[in-house]
C-alpha cells in the first residue's frame, strides 16, 4: 500500500461505479437517475485513463475522449426526452410512468 | 535572509514564489477592479456630457473606497422566499472563475530568474476555457436561488447566452493555435514577437472580442441583467456585500477577458521596439514589461466601457442569431482558411 | 503526490455519494451541483494521471456544458412536488445490499488481478499533440462516426423539444 498505483485508481473507479449503480436503483426521479448514469460513465473514464497511464498506452485516453462526446450527445437527447415527457405527464417520477403495467 | 532562502528545497522555493506572485497579482487586481468602476462612471459621464462623481477627493478619486465601505455597512437583507444555501453561495461562485483565469496569464517576462506567471500550463488555453465555462454557475444559481421570475429569467438567459458564445469564442482561437503550434500561452507570446495575432487573424480577434462582451454580460449583450425588462435580472434580490460581489465579479471578468485578449492577440507584455519584445534581462525592463501589459489591459477596458455607453441592447433572438448563425460559421471558415494557408505554405 | 491522490479520491467519492443520497435535501439541483464537484475533483485525478488534455476537456465539456444543460432542465421543470417524496427505505435497503455485493466482487477481483502493479514506472504523458496526432490518424473513422452521432443527437434533441410533432 506504499505507492499509489493502478489498483488504487481502479478501486476508486469501482466504488464510484457502485455509487452510480446504487443511485440508479434507489432513486425514483428520472433526472437523478440520469445524473447517476453520468457518475457511472465517469467511473469508466477514470478506469480507462488509469489503465492508459500505467500501461504506457494512449488508446485508453482516446476512448475516454469518445465516451465524453457520446455522453454529451446522450444527455442532449435524454434531456429532450425528459422535457417532452414532463410536458405530457407533468412528472419526472418513474413510479408515475407505469401505464404499460396496468 | 537569502542564505535561509537558498537552504530551502526547490519545491518549497517554488511554493513560496507562487504565493508571493498570487499576493502581488491580487494586490494589483483588486484596486484595478475598484477603479474600473470609477472609470466606468467617469467615462459614461463624459460621454453623456455631465460631471460624474466629483465630491469625494479631487475629481472623485476616493469614490471606489467609499463605495466599498458603503457596501459593507449596508444591511445584508435575505428575503424570506429565497433558497438560502444557493443564495449565499452564488455571489462567491461568480467571483472565483475570474480570479482563476488570471492564474495562467503571463503578465510579464521575468524578474531576475522568476517567470512572471503564476502557472505556465501546457494546456493553457483549454484550462482557461474550462474555467470560463464554470462562470455560468454563479449567475444561474443566483437566478434559481432568488426564487423570483425576473431573476430566474435572467439566469436562464445568461446560461443560454454564455454557452452559445463560448463555442464561438473557443472556435475563434483554434486558428491561433494552429498557427502557433502550441497551447501554452508563453509560447504564444514569444511567437507574437514577429507579428501580433490581431494583424494575422483579425477575424478571430473580432469574434473573440464580441464573444467576450457576451460572456461578461456587458452591453450590448447584457440581457441577463437588462434593467428595463428584468428589473436587474439575477441580482434583483441581492443587497449589500453580496450585490457588491456580483458587481466586482463583472469587472473582474472584464479584466480577465481583457488580459486574455492582450495575451492572445496583442502580444502580451511585448512591444515591437526598444528590445521590449525579448524576455527582460534587468529588473527595470521586467517592470516595464509588466507596465506594458497593464497598459494594454487598461486600453481594452476603456473600449469595454466605451461600447457600453454607445450601443443599444440587442434583442434576445438577435443575440442568438448572431452567435449561432454568424459567428460559429465564420470562425469555422476562419479555421478552414487558416488550415489551407498553413498547408499551402508547408 | 500520494496525499493529493487520497484527497481527490475522497472528494470524488464523497461528492458522488451526495449526488445520489443527500441527507439534507432531495433537491435535484443539489444533486447536480454535487455531480459538478465530482467531475471537477475527477479532473484533479486525471491531472495526477498526467492526462492534462482530458482533465481540461472533462471540466470544459462535462462541468461547463453538460451539467449546465442539466441545471437548465431541472430549473425549467418546476420540481417542487418531487422534492417532497422520500426514498422508499425497503427497496433502498435491498438495492444497497445488491450493490455492495457487486462492488465487493469487483474490488476483490481487482485486488487479486494480474494487472496490479504491472508497470513499475509509468512514463506516458497525455500531451495534446500526441493525442491529436493519434486521433486524426489511427482513430479517424471513430472520430467521423462520433461527429455523426453528435449531429444526430442535435437533430433529435431539436425534434423532441418541438411543441407539436407533425
Amino acid at each position: 500500500m506504499s505507492q499509489v498505483g493502478l489498483h488504487h485508481y481502479l478501486v476508486v473507479s469501482a466504488l464510484l461505479f457502485s455509487i452510480g449503480l446504487l443511485g440508479v436503483i434507489i432513486r425514483r426521479n428520472v433526472l437523478v437517475i440520469y445524473l447517476s448514469l453520468e457518475l457511472m460513465l465517469n467511473a469508466a473514464n477514470l478506469a480507462l485513463v488509469a489503465f492508459s497511464r500505467f500501461n504506457n498506452n494512449l488508446n485508453g485516453q482516446l476512448i475516454v475522449f469518445f465516451i465524453i462526446t457520446v455522453a454529451a450527445s446522450e444527455v442532449a437527447v435524454g434531456l429532450a426526452l425528459i422535457v417532452a415527457l414532463y410536458r405530457k405527464r407533468q412528472t419526472t417520477h418513474v413510479e408515475d410512468l407505469a401505464t404499460m403495467r396496468n | 535572509m537569502i542564505a535561509w532562502f537558498n537552504s530551502l528545497p526547490p519545491t518549497a522555493q517554488m511554493t513560496l514564489f507562487s504565493v508571493l506572485k498570487i499576493v502581488c497579482v491580487l494586490a494589483v487586481l483588486m484596486p484595478m477592479i475598484a477603479y474600473s468602476t470609477l472609470a466606468e462612471r467617469k467615462i459614461s459621464a463624459w460621454i453623456q456630457d455631465r460631471h460624474g462623481p466629483n465630491r469625494v477627493g479631487p475629481a472623485g478619486i476616493w469614490q471606489p473606497i467609499v463605495d466599498g465601505v458603503k457596501s459593507f455597512l449596508k444591511e445584508d437583507f435575505t428575503p424570506s422566499h429565497v433558497r438560502k444555501a444557493y443564495f449565499w453561495l452564488a455571489p462567491m461562485i461568480s467571483m472565483i472563475p475570474a480570479l482563476l483565469t488570471i492564474a495562467i496569464i503571463p503578465f510579464g517576462s521575468q524578474l531576475g530568474s522568476q517567470k512572471m506567471v503564476i502557472a505556465d500550463l501546457n494546456v493553457g488555453i483549454l484550462y482557461t476555457f474550462g474555467i470560463v465555462s464554470l462562470g455560468v454557475y454563479g449567475i444561474v444559481l443566483a437566478g434559481y436561488a432568488s426564487n423570483n421570475k425576473y431573476s430566474f429569467l435572467g439566469g436562464i438567459r445568461s446560461s443560454a447566452q454564455m454557452i452559445s458564445y463560448e463555442i464561438a469564442m473557443g472556435m475563434s482561437v483554434v486558428a491561433l493555435f494552429m498557427v502557433a503550434g502550441s497551447l501554452r500561452l508563453s509560447d504564444l507570446i514569444s511567437y507574437q514577437t514577429h507579428c501580433w495575432f490581431i494583424f494575422k487573424q483579425p477575424l478571430a480577434f473580432i469574434i473573440f472580442m464580441i464573444s467576450a462582451f457576451a460572456e461578461t454580460n456587458r452591453l450590448p449583450f447584457d440581457l441577463p441583467e437588462s434593467e428595463q425588462e428584468l428589473v436587474g435580472g439575477y441580482h434583483t434580490e441581492y443587497s449589500s456585500m453580496k450585490f457588491a460581489l456580483f458587481f466586482m465579479a463583472e469587472y473582474a471578468n472584464m479584466i480577465a477577458a481583457s488580459a486574455m485578449m492582450v495575451t492572445l492577440f496583442l502580444g502580451g507584455w511585448t512591444l515591437p521596439f526598444g528590445g521590449l519584445d525579448q524576455p527582460a534581462q534587468s529588473i527595470g525592463m521586467g517592470l516595464a514589461q509588466i507596465g506594458i501589459f497593464i497598459a494594454k489591459i487598461v486600453l481594452l477596458m476603456t473600449i469595454f466601457i466605451w461600447v457600453r455607453w454607445m450601443w443599444p441592447r440587442f434583442r434576445y433572438d438577435q443575440l442568438m442569431d448572431l452567435g449561432w448563425r454568424r459567428f460559429i460559421p465564420l470562425s469555422l471558415a476562419n479555421i478552414l482558411i487558416t488550415a489551407v494557408v498553413l498547408w499551402a505554405i508547408a | 503526490m500520494d496525499a493529493l491522490f487520497y484527497l481527490f479520491a475522497a472528494l470524488t467519492l464523497l461528492c458522488g455519494i451526495l449526488v445520489i443520497a443527500n441527507p439534507f435535501s432531495n433537491n435535484p439541483v443539489t444533486s447536480a451541483m454535487f455531480l459538478v464537484l465530482t467531475i471537477v475533483s475527477m479532473a484533479g485525478l486525471f491531472v495526477l494521471l498526467h492526462a492534462f488534455f482530458l482533465a481540461a476537456v472533462q471540466v470544459l465539456v462535462y462541468a461547463g456544458a453538460v451539467m449546465v444543460l442539466f441545471l437548465f432542465v431541472i430549473m425549467l421543470l418546476d420540481l417542487k412536488e418531487e422534492q417532497r417524496r422520500s426514498i422508499p427505505l425497503f427497496s433502498a435497503g435491498l438495492g444497497l445490499i445488491a450493490v455492495v455485493a457487486i462492488a465487493s466482487v469487483i474490488i476483490g477481483r481487482l485486488w487479486k488481478g494480474p494487472f496490479v502493479n504491472s508497470v513499475d514506472q509509468p512514463t506516458m504523458e497525455g500531451a495534446t499533440t500526441v493525442l491529436g496526432t493519434k486521433l486524426f490518424s489511427d482513430y479517424v473513422l471513430p472520430f467521423e462516426i462520433v461527429s455523426l452521432v453528435l449531429l444526430v443527437a442535435m437533430i433529435g434533441a431539436i425534434l423532441l423539444s418541438k411543441k407539436e410533432l407533425k
